[in-house]
């Protein structure tokens, strides 16, 4: 029986006494790839020169555990990677911190954070981080002519083989509406009728036969890699990781990509908001998110950061500039996602799509 | 005479003796379940109760636009919005602005008439400047305001309690006038995934008995020594975990997994064109039928094991050949064994969740995962709430069959 | 059913290809939870054979993904000392099996307490209505999963019970219960309530009854109730996605996450940890049934 409740009492103290020294925030992000980018850039240094500890957890995106942590009142998250769409939702429905860019560091040459982020990059709740963009990649080694357009993604006579798409309508209705030959300008326009959305799903219609649906980030390098499609939609930086660091032979195929942002926001009432805060000033600062850039190929929105972005990390000789989303080159048939579009009809739309998945 | 008398006193003692010791043992008894009963009403029943009770009531709008909800009460749903009803809008978001609830209102209304979510959010942040009349500077701001549909999908909004949310788990919608209607075919996705729930789950029996009744048969009639060892083989599935088996099937079943490599390794398919075994209903079907397979075979075993290897003998040297000494004499007294497996599989089938998550794909996915959705994605809990109402009746009805069939007292492990 | 010697040729090969299918069905069983094994050891980040692994290349097999399970989310893998604490604090696998079995010891011993004890008075003969409560302490194991997360989940985030170890540990020990009570009552169906009146009769009190007639005897069912519970609660995976965050994190739930998002053989070499552990357990369930027959007086089968 002694016994017994020694190591009980052991269970108790190690479930109870964890790391109480120093700050420990806990930071939600997309995982993998994109994670580590993070954790290399920010987390390391931040825990070296602050002393606090960083906890990791992965997510999907959305706002859904965000919203159930505020409701139960018992917030555990400090800070989330989250998309534009909703940091804007989040701050509309209370669920989120305000901060302030005023309290963000100058750019490294001296102009004020407000003007150094990007246009649109921060909002009363968020402050923005990189452009990321959805795009499309095939494996060079298995297909026999390469695929050039957004159209080519959509034409499975002329490229046979499984297409890998994110479980989800954003981007998706956008780039169906692109290949149909919607020109990226309009695309929104054309979206926010009936027919317009009749018309992307028709498209998605001649594929979806030919679809695996991915819901993680991570999963359409290893789709590509595993040889269970020959072309999927990914982010474009974990497609760039996987040519860089793994030596996969894929291309990404930049035409009707549809780029977006990441903000950090801090859900209401997070446990830690001070040192939150200070990791949300240290992070955004022009050398970090520059050195973000050099982990994974995510641009970054400060205008002071561009001119540090250089090479891979461990790579002197792969320069990290034209693999930018922003890059001239990639932006010649773009769209930028409209996040009051999707804040307005993204349950209508999501609704839509579950039952024209399950049809 | 004075003998029969108290005889017949000490009787009645007696007999109330007797019933205050009945029931003295009865509440003894009682008391030792006591404990557990109230534990599972706290902590199990009530909170059941308290979600599904979501599915009849929101309190959303009427909480966060009390005078808009005042306002709405009194209108008819069919002529046009007064100056009040638009003052009370005014008032109400000027509010829900200051509190940051206004995305919530927004979020509320747009269920019923979608795309509405930014004439809220984006009214609102005018509010607190416009000027009476009201029923002309709201317009003004957004002209959708002048939409009696809006007004409608408020007014239905803000009804505290609601059957509206158990119409849209049946794919029914109710209209600003109280009546239903049959949901926009493009919307309707509730029914098929019930009825395909029902179909897998119809279909994972069917596989676990066909799959089962077989396994079971050997292992009863062979030497206690060798069914024990195998029966081994039964139970290690059942207590390894389902992630460790639903990976397992990730791993034999995908394009470049064992399955398929054996299949083209024996050219029954070219490389090219390998089998797609997971991610789809199929791979659900797998890997739904290789967890729930000891729920069948356990019942189907302790029953078989009961059955006296006599009968069939005795039927044999009656003339009956092995076929039928088997359907005639053996199959009928598995029936209990059958009936309980099947109720059990189908009755833990029809609510599985991981499985389907994980291995389902498109069209592998069930109503525990579409009511998942709706609390952690859409963040609708109250049509989660609805759709869980369906799917508990329904699991109650098979319970309660169950219990009629079998008797719960008779379900065992192992 | 050996095949008797006056077995025609039909029956012959009939009884052959039964118990061929019934190999099959055996292979069905077993052999998705044998593979793996040996792909744990895979060297190459994939679920799949390599070549290399079918010619028996002993470069492609490695111990990475075992090393990975301690590795990952430590904060300082490289270091020379002090790396086990690290270990102990950070490492996600080793938190999340620090979790799991914390959770699971405490939900196992509120399920088997009150489940016993509940157990008990069903078994008695004087219990009233009996059938009715005996469906109501079953039905955890009957209602889907998914509505007992979302109404532990709704009620616990009114009481501050969400996202804490106290809100898992409670729907764990709901979710046990059913387990708990038929397998002591399965123990109890057998019991001889002679017993019982003897240890009365002798002087001793009902306390002293339970814990010196009643329980030895039942012992064996409470243990393997307690087995079942434990098993329950480690690989329950719905509650702890709605009622856990990262601090509760198990080892299901880590798993689950892993395939959902993060692909890695690293999850083959925790599953490989975990069958071992569940023939552990089940090798525990067989001793003591056997023990429970040779105390209740049958030869053990």
């Amino acid at each position: 029986m002694k016994r017994v409740t020694t190591v009980l009492a052991a269970g108790l103290a190690a479930a109870i006494g964890t790391v109480n020294a120093a700050d420990t925030i806990t930071i939600v992000s997309w995982g993998g790839a994109y994670t580590k980018s993070q954790v290399e850039a920010y987390h390391k240094p931040w825990i070296a020169q602050t002393g606090n500890f960083v906890v990791s957890e992965d997510y999907n995106g959305g706002l859904a555990e965000v919203k159930a942590q505020v409701d139960a009142g018992n917030v555990k998250w400090d800070l989330v990677d989250v998309e534009l769409s909703d940091a804007v939702r989040g701050c509309d429905e209370g669920l989120l911190e305000e901060m302030d860019i005023s309290a963000l560091p100058d750019g490294d040459d001296g102009t004020p954070a407000a003007e150094d982020f990007l246009p649109g990059t921060y909002t009363d709740c968020a402050i923005g981080t990189i452009v990321w963009s959805t795009i499309y990649a095939y494996d060079a080694s298995k297909m026999d002519s390469a695929p050039a357009t957004i159209a080519d993604f959509f034409d499975v006579d002329t490229f046979p083989g499984k297409r890998g798409i994110r479980k989800n309508p954003k981007a998706n209705l956008e780039m169906a509406l692109m290949a149909d030959g919607v020109p990226a300008a309009e695309v929104y326009e054309v979206l926010g009728t009936e027919e317009g959305v009749e018309r992307a799903f028709a498209k998605m219609d001649s594929i979806k036969d030919h679809v695996v649906w991915w819901e993680a980030g991570a999963q359409p390098p290893q789709l590509l890699a595993d040889g269970e499609v020959v072309m999927t939609t990914a982010y474009n930086g974990r497609i760039f990781n996987a040519v860089a660091s793994e030596d996969k032979p894929f291309e990404i195929v930049w035409d009707g990509q549809v780029w977006d942002l990441d903000l950090w926001v801090m859900p209401k009432g997070a446990p830690n908001k001070e040192a939150a805060m200070d990791f949300v000033k240290f992070s955004t600062d022009t050398k970090r998110l520059a050195a973000q850039a050099s982990w994974i190929s995510y641009g970054p929105v400060r205008k002071s950061s561009a001119p540090l972005v250089g090479s891979f990390h461990n790579k002197p000789d792969l320069d990290m500039g034209p693999q930018m989303p922003t890059a001239a080159n990639n932006m010649k048939n773009a769209l930028q996602n409209d996040f009051e579009f999707w804040a307005d009809n993204q349950d209508q739309l999501n609704e839509q799509f579950n039952a024209w998945l399950a049809k | 005479m004075a003998d029969t008398a108290n005889v017949e006193i000490d009787d009645k003692l007696l007999k109330k003796r007797l019933d205050k010791a009945l029931f003295k043992n009865r509440s003894r008894a009682f008391l030792l379940v006591l404990p557990l009963l109230l534990f599972l009403l706290v902590a199990f029943i009530g909170p059941i109760l308290y979600f599904l009770s979501h599915g009849f009531i929101d309190k959303t709008f009427a909480a966060l636009m009390p005078q808009t909800t005042e306002a709405l009460s009194e209108w008819d749903a069919v002529s046009d919005p007064t100056e009040e009803m638009f003052a009370a809008v005014v008032a109400d978001m000027v509010v829900a602005r200051k509190n940051k609830t206004i995305g919530r209102v927004a979020t509320r209304v747009n269920r019923d008439k979608p795309g509405t979510r930014s004439l809220f959010t984006s009214s609102a942040r005018k509010a607190a400047k416009l000027e009476a009349p009201f029923s002309e500077s709201l317009p003004a701001v957004k002209k959708d305001w002048n939409d009696i549909e809006v007004w409608q999908a408020m007014k239905t909004a803000s009804r505290q309690y609601t059957l509206g949310y158990y119409a849209a788990a049946l794919d029914m919608k109710v209209n600003a006038d109280g009546s239903f209607e049959r949901q926009d075919e493009k919307r309707r996705i509730h029914m098929t995934l019930l009825l395909r729930t029902m179909q897998i789950s119809f279909l994972v029996t069917v596989f676990c008995l066909a799959l089962g009744y077989p396994v079971a048969y050997l292992l009863a009639t062979l030497p206690a020594r060798t069914s024990n060892l195998l029966l081994i083989l039964v139970l290690l599935p059942f207590w390894t975990s389902i992630l460790v088996r639903t990976t397992a099937w990730i791993a034999m079943l995908q394009a470049q997994g064992v399955v398929n490599d054996l299949l083209v390794f024996f050219g029954m398919t070219p490389d090219d064109a390998r089998f797609s075994l997971i991610y789809n209903k199929t791979g659900t079907l797998i890997a739904m039928t290789h967890i729930l397979l000891p729920f069948m075979v356990l019942p189907l075993y302790s029953v078989m094991k009961g059955i006296p290897p006599s009968y069939v003998r005795a039927a044999k040297s009656l003339g009956a050949n092995n076929w039928t000494a088997f359907w005639r004499v053996y199959a009928p007294q598995t029936i209990p064994g059958i009936g309980a497996g099947a109720l059990l599989v189908f009755i833990v089938a029809i609510g599985y969740y991981i499985t389907p998550a994980l291995v389902g794909g498109q069209d592998g996915t069930m109503i525990s995962n579409i009511i998942d959705d709706h609390m952690r994605k859409s963040l609708n809990w109250n049509l989660a709430a609805a759709l869980g109402g369906v799917l508990m009746v329904i699991v109650m009805v098979l319970y309660y069959v169950y219990d009629r069939i079998v008797g719960i007292d008779n379900m065992k492990l192992g | 059913m050996a095949l008797p010697a006056y077995a025609g040729w039909g029956e012959r090969l009939w009884y052959y290809t039964f118990r061929f299918i019934c190999f099959l069905i055996f292979l069905f069983l077993i052999a998705p939870i044998l593979i793996v094994l040996p792909l744990s050891f895979n060297a190459e980040p994939y679920f799949s054979f390599t070549p290399g692994m079918l010619s028996g290349d002993p470069e492609a097999y490695s111990l990475r993904w075992y090393k990975d399970i301690l590795i990952n989310g430590m904060a300082n893998p490289e270091a020379q000392t002090g790396w086990w604490t690290d270990v102990w604090n950070n490492a996600q696998w080793v938190r999340s099996m620090r979790n799991s079995f914390f959770i699971g010891v405490i939900a196992t011993i509120i399920a088997t307490t009150l489940g016993t004890i509940a157990a008990v008075g069903l078994s008695r003969a004087e219990m009233p209505y009996k059938k009715t409560i005996m469906a109501f302490l079953i039905s955890p194991m009957i209602v889907p999963l998914v509505i007992t997360a979302a109404g532990t989940f709704r009620a616990f985030s009114e009481f501050g019970l969400a996202y804490t170890h106290i809100g898992v540990i409670l729907a764990h020990a709901v979710l046990g219960i059913p387990f708990v009570i038929i397998t002591v009552t399965a123990t109890l169906v057998g019991f001889d309530n002679s017993l019982v009146q003897a240890s009365y009769s002798l002087g001793a009190t009902p306390v002293r009854t339970f814990f010196k007639v009643q329980m030895p005897l039942i012992l064996p069912g409470v243990i393997s109730g307690a087995l079942f519970a434990f098993v329950v609660s480690f690989d329950e995976v719905v509650v702890v996605l709605a009622l856990g965050s990262v601090e509760q994190r198990t080892i299901p739930r880590q798993m689950f996450s892993g395939i959902r998002e993060q692909i890695s053989p690293t999850i083959l070499a925790v599953a490989t940890i975990l069958v071992i552990i569940s023939i552990a357990l089940l090798a525990t369930l067989e001793l003591i049934r056997r023990r429970g027959e040779r105390l209740r007086g049958l030869s053990p089968s």
